[in-house]
This record gives C-alpha cells, sequence and structure tokens, in this order.
C-alpha cells in the first residue's frame, strides 16, 4: 500500500517536472511581453468611470493578444484599483515604474489621481496617457503626459458656438459643487468672451440639494436672459431641468457632456424636451450618418462591449479604448518599446480615429482633440437626435 | 540592566530603531522605501492618535480633518505664497494646535458617542473647506506642493526620505512614550479607567483631555505637513471621513494603549492592500476577512494580544513550580 503510493507520487512529480520543462521552453521561445501598467478607480465614488475603462481595457488587450498581439509580442495588463485616490495612485504608478516595469501606463481615472502621478512618470520617463477630464493635465505641456477625453473647455466652446448659431449672447450659469462642475463652470466663464458671450447671472446650488427653484427664480428674473447654461454632473442637472420647466422658464436650456447618458432623460422626464447638450459621438453611434468616418470605430466599440458585458456602453471606456490603441498605434510606428521612441511616435500621431475623435498630437497638443470629436445633440420624443 | 532593556521605553525603542536601520536591506526598489514611507507617516498620527483613544480613552473621528489641515497648510503656504517649507509648516502647526484647543474645549466635554460625532462633524467641516474654497485649495482636484527644502537643500528622493520619516517617526515614539511615563500620562490613564475617580483625587480631566487632545491633532498635522511635502501633490481624500476611520482602525488593530501597537497597526493597514492586490476582484472581501479574524481572535489588537500570550506562556512554568512545592 504504502510502497504504491510512494511511487504515485514519484510519477507526479515526474510529471510535475516535464510540464516545467516544457512552460520554461514555452516562454523562452516566446517574445516577453509587452507590459502596459494602468491604475484605475474601479471601486469608490469614481468607479463610474473606472468600471468600463478596466473592462474596456480587458477586453482589448484579450482581443489584440487573440489576434497576435503587437510586432509579434503579446500585451500584458497590469491594473491596479486606487479607488479614485490620490495618494493610493502614487503608490501603484511606483509600483508598477520599479516593481512591474511596465512600458507604458493607461490610466488615471481622476484629475486628482493623473496630477499626483505625473511628477512621477515625468521623472522615470515612462509615456503616460491619462484618461482623466481637465485640461491642467496637457497645459501647460508635460513632456511623457497624453490624455484622451475631450475636455470640459471644449464643451464650453461647442456650446458657445452653437449659442452663436443661434444668436443668443446673454447667457445665465447655473452649476453644482463637484469638481467637474467647478472645472466647467471656470472654463465656460473663460472662454466666453471669445464667443461674444455675456454670463449675466452665475447662480450655483449645494451637494444634494433636491430643489433649484431659487437659484431658477433668481436667474428668471434677471432681464435680458436669453440662455441658461447647467454645468453640472449627476443628479443635479435633472432636478434643475424638472425645475426649469415648473417655473416656466421658455429660453433654450444647454446640459453638459457630464450628463450625456440614457439616465439623465429618464430621471428628468418629459422636462428633457428640447435641451441642448455636447456629447461624444460614441452616444449617437447608430444614427450618425453612413459618411460620417467616425462612425464605424463607435459602432464596432459600442457593438464589442454591450455584447460582451450586457451594460450600456460609456464615453468612459471609450476613453481607455483610445488610449489603448493609440499606444499600439505608437509602438507600431516606433518599431519597439523603447520608451523615448513610443512617446515621439506618440506625440507625432495624426488622423487617428479613436472613439472621442481624430487624434492629431503634436509637441503643443497632448490631446489632440478638437471640437469636431463633439456632437452637438436635443432631446427629441425621449431619445438623443443630432442637431444638424 | 535586563529588566531595564525589556521595559518599552528602552527595550521597544531600542527594537525599532533596530527595525528602521536594518529594513534597507530588504528595499530593493524605491517602490519598497515608498510604502515603507508612507507606513512611518501614518505611523507618526497613529501614535499621537492613540494617546487620545488608548491612554485618555477619548474617541476622535475627525484626525483626517487635521491631517489634511496639515497638508494643506503647508501646500498653500509654501505652493502658493513662497514661503519656506519649513515656515510654512511651523506656522500650520500652530495654527492646528490654536484650532484644536479652540475647538476641544468644548468638544471633549461630550462623552461617548457624542463626542464621535463632534469630532466626526470637525472633520467634515475641514474637508468642506477644502473642498469648497478652491480658489487656495485647488477644490476637489487637488494641489501640487512644492519639495521640502531646508536652506538650499532639497529633500528628495524615497531614500532620503525613509531615513528623515524613521527618525521623526523614533523621536514621536520617545515623546509619547516619556509621556505616558509622567505624571500627567498616569492622570490619562486614570481618566480612562474613571473620569469621576481621577477628579475626586484632583485630577483636572478637562485640561488633560484637552492637552492630549492638541498634542494628537499636532502630530497628525505635522505628518499631514511631511506627507505633502513628500508626493508633491494633495487631494481633499486625505481629509476625508474615509481617512479618518482608516487612522482609527490602525490603532484598534495594532492594540490600544500600545505605542508600539499602533506602529504596527499602522504598518500592517499600510502595506496589506498592497500584499492583497493578488487577489484582484476579491481584495476588499480578503481585507475586510483578515481584519475580522484579527479582532475575533486577538480582540485586544495585535501588540497587545499576543504579548499577552507571551507573558502567559512564560508564568506558566513558574505556576507549575509553585504547585510542585
Amino acid at each position: 500500500m504504502k510502497s504504491t503510493r510512494a511511487k504515485d507520487s514519484f510519477k507526479r512529480g515526474l510529471v510535475a517536472v516535464a510540464a516545467a520543462f516544457t512552460l520554461m521552453a514555452g516562454t523562452a521561445i516566446a517574445a516577453e511581453p509587452i507590459k502596459i501598467g494602468s491604475f484605475l478607480s474601479v471601486t469608490g465614488g469614481a468607479a463610474f468611470l473606472g468600471d468600463p475603462e478596466q473592462k474596456t481595457l480587458e477586453l482589448y488587450v484579450e482581443k489584440i493578444n487573440a489576434g497576435g498581439g503587437v510586432l509579434g509580442r503579446k500585451l500584458e495588463l497590469v491594473a491596479y484599483d486606487s479607488a479614485g485616490d490620490a495618494e493610493k495612485a502614487r503608490t501603484f504608478v511606483k509600483r508598477l515604474i520599479e516593481q512591474d516595469k511596465v512600458d507604458v501606463i493607461v490610466g488615471g481615472s481622476t484629475t486628482g489621481e493623473t496630477m499626483a502621478v505625473v511628477p512621477l512618470v515625468e521623472a522615470a520617463q515612462v509615456p503616460f496617457i491619462s484618461l482623466a477630464g481637465a485640461v491642467v493635465i496637457v497645459e501647460p505641456v508635460k513632456k511623457w503626459v497624453f490624455k484622451t477625453p475631450h475636455t470640459d473647455r471644449m464643451a464650453c466652446e461647442k456650446i458657445f458656438i452653437d449659442m452663436q448659431s443661434r444668436k443668443l449672447s446673454k447667457i445665465a450659469l447655473i452649476s453644482g459643487p463637484g469638481g467637474f462642475d467647478k472645472s466647467m463652470r471656470g472654463q465656460c466663464l473663460g472662454v466666453a468672451k471669445k464667443y461674444g458671450v455675456d454670463v449675466i447671472a452665475d447662480e450655483t446650488y449645494g451637494k444634494g440639494d433636491t430643489d433649484m427653484t431659487a437659484q431658477l427664480t433668481k436667474i428668471k428674473n434677471t432681464a435680458g436672459v436669453q440662455a441658461v447654461l447647467n454645468a453640472g454632473f449627476g443628479e443635479g442637472p435633472a432636478i434643475v431641468t424638472k425645475n426649469y420647466r415648473q417655473i416656466g422658464i421658455s429660453v433654450p436650456l444647454y446640459q453638459s457632456h457630464g450628463v450625456a447618458s440614457k439616465e439623465f432623460i429618464k430621471l428628468a422626464g418629459a422636462a428633457a424636451e428640447g435641451v441642448r447638450l455636447p456629447a461624444a459621438a460614441l452616444l449617437v453611434a447608430e444614427s450618425l450618418p453612413a459618411s460620417d468616418p467616425q462612425r464605424p470605430v463607435v459602432v464596432a466599440y459600442k457593438k464589442e462591449y454591450e455584447s460582451r458585458f450586457k451594460s450600456e456602453v460609456s464615453t468612459f471606456g471609450g476613453h481607455a479604448y483610445d488610449g489603448l490603441y493609440l499606444v499600439v498605434e505608437a509602438m507600431k510606428k516606433a518599431g519597439g518599446t523603447d520608451k523615448a521612441k513610443v512617446r515621439d511616435a506618440l506625440e507625432g500621431v495624426r488622423g487617428f480615429m479613436g472613439t472621442a475623435g481624430v487624434f492629431n498630437m503634436s509637441a503643443g497638443d497632448h490631446m489632440g482633440l478638437d471640437l469636431s470629436a463633439f456632437r452637438m445633440l436635443e432631446v427629441k420624443g425621449g431619445d438623443w437626435t443630432l442637431v444638424k | 540592566m535586563l529588566s531595564r532593556l525589556a521595559a518599552p521605553r528602552t527595550g521597544g525603542m531600542l527594537a525599532l530603531a533596530v527595525v528602521i536601520a536594518l529594513l534597507p536591506l530588504v528595499l530593493s526598489n524605491k517602490y519598497f522605501y515608498d510604502i515603507a514611507v508612507l507606513v512611518g507617516l501614518n505611523a507618526i498620527v497613529c501614535v499621537g492618535l492613540n494617546l487620545l483613544i488608548g491612554y485618555a480613552g477619548q474617541i476622535s473621528l475627525g484626525h483626517a480633518g487635521f491631517f489634511g489641515a496639515g497638508a494643506y497648510g503647508s501646500a498653500i503656504l509654501a505652493s502658493r505664497y513662497g514661503w519656506p517649507p519649513l515656515a510654512a509648516m511651523l506656522a500650520t502647526t500652530l495654527a492646528v494646535a490654536a484650532l484644536a484647543f479652540l475647538v476641544g474645549r468644548p468638544i471633549l466635554r461630550l462623552k461617548g458617542h457624542y463626542l464621535a460625532m463632534a469630532t466626526l462633524g470637525l472633520g467634515i467641516i475641514i474637508f468642506m473647506v477644502i473642498t469648497t474654497e478652491d480658489r487656495f485649495t485647488g477644490g476637489p482636484d487637488g494641489i501640487s506642493v512644492v519639495p521640502l527644502s531646508i536652506g538650499g537643500f532639497v529633500l528628495q528622493g524615497e531614500r532620503l526620505w525613509y531615513w528623515v520619516v524613521g527618525a521623526l517617526l523614533l523621536l514621536a515614539v520617545w515623546l509619547a512614550l516619556n509621556l505616558i511615563e509622567s505624571p500627567a500620562g498616569r492622570a490619562l490613564r486614570a481618566l480612562h479607567s474613571s473620569e469621576v475617580g481621577a477628579e475626586v483625587v484632583g485630577i483636572n480631566a478637562a485640561e488633560h483631555k484637552l492637552m492630549v487632545f492638541v498634542i494628537s491633532a499636532v502630530f497628525a498635522s505635522i505628518a499631514g505637513s511631511l506627507a505633502a511635502h513628500y508626493s508633491g501633490f494633495v487631494t481633499p481624500g486625505k481629509a476625508a471621513f474615509l481617512h479618518s476611520i482608516e487612522l482609527v482602525t490602525m490603532v484598534v488593530f495594532g492594540g490600544m494603549a500600545s505605542t508600539f501597537g499602533a506602529v504596527v497597526g499602522a504598518a500592517v493597514l499600510t502595506t496589506l492592500p498592497q500584499l492583497l492586490t493578488v487577489f484582484e476582484d476579491y481584495e476588499m472581501m480578503v481585507f475586510g476577512a483578515v481584519m475580522m479574524g484579527t479582532m475575533i481572535f486577538l480582540p485586544r489588537g495585535v501588540v497587545p494580544s499576543v504579548a499577552r500570550l507571551f507573558r502567559a506562556r512564560r508564568r506558566e512554568p513558574a505556576d507549575h513550580a509553585e504547585t510542585r512545592r
């Protein structure tokens, strides 16, 4: 009895050794994988950003590997959950650089997390594509830092251009307390002059407010207001929209790209009719005309994501898609993973079609998107429609 | 001699110094140094907080507020107004001490849950101010901070910071141990067991509680200032309620009324999330399970429970000898 067991374990040992050898041989033949580092807010308050971003990265790394990888090498994703905490993000980026020795970093769901790690990637000279929104990330330009999402300033500009075309020049601004709201309010005030727009009322509401009638009444009573712009995120804008109709303000209402999701229409209900807002093409993927050069990319991404995860696609995941493919594109152009060459190649990207629009990077612009990235949408019959 | 070494003030200090001196042998890259620095900074806060929670028996759910105030004070004065970092740190520390003194007086009259609520409120107010006063603080997106420089010498790099934070941690532990052994420390412990009893024997409870509240706030503020200069960037998250909870958890986990427990708690809870990343999606669950397991099996916190086990084992043979006789 005992001897058979000993024999068994000996045999098992042999098999294990053989397996180990074949494994080693296997890795020796295949080239080292290309390591893509990432840190995202998969949990915590910014999970709505990090979750689709991580899913997208996983999905497309898998897809690229199934198609043979990049330059004959497989991609390996090393992703950590920074939970929206800048300190954690910093530690994880150190880990990515020092411990995991990644070739490139794609991540950073929030502006705070991104800005906290900028000094690290600059010092370590690792190409870094941020997935966060604010302008400060790429202005002033930082040598190793790029970003894929459009900025709130572009949203302001898009809105103001639309206002110009409707001959609306005296507007009221109403904004919330969050980071997004504050940043956008500042940017809009900054560029208003350039488009001949006068902000004649500037109201704010607090976190968790459930009624904005007071602020809106003030706006209603301000003489000469031709349009209202709500720079807001989350539930606030839906409440503003409802109150707006309740107290019977008749001038056009503009919302920001921050509420560009079906959720907003659901929350605001019938009050949302006629509201205009700028949004990425991804939201209206299927209704884009067939001639639109962006259509194939956004439709493919939407299909891929929704069939895999059975949940609605969001622009945030799209930013991760753009980041990953920009890196792949740059590596192909650089012919390898040499960090300086990849960085130069990233800066040289021209006419790359992503979910957010066409990327034309340059030494002075590390985002590379222009206003065509945004589409002006209007709510009609409980759905988004493109404004011609 | 041996008994002297076994006393926490000398033996413990020596052990901590040896650990800090030898740790670099296993820290093979900057990432490990970074974790060590974070452990040190958290430990400084916890040593201070432990004086309040463990010795004086007063809860605070707002200490991240002091940490954040320290971080933002340094950040704003040094980065926005160009103050020398040390002067900024000093001014901030004094301001936080004054704040703790002013607020502490009325707050510390409260007991138990009410005190918890009041400190919680204080922390939230500081957090709100930092988030909303974006002209000074940069708002929710945070603010970048200049590196710590002392008269032309710029303190930069994880290795240098490691030694600085290590030395400061030793200093913090030394101060705490001395305070505990002093008459004031004995008064605090008396307070912890019975406030009425302590007052009957002539201890001014309010004054002692206030003193330890201010001291713990100062520890948190200095650690906050250092953290801001070290990482070069602060976000309001450092002042948030969740961070307060983390700090209290470190103290309780390591063992209340044990200065070295506070250090161990800070070390374990800072490194654990880094170790648990191998569990990926189950990271938080495993983290929770470790916490629950520790509190069930080592209910007095890691250090006191383990120390007790050792003591019990040492006493056992002696007990046997006695019965035999």
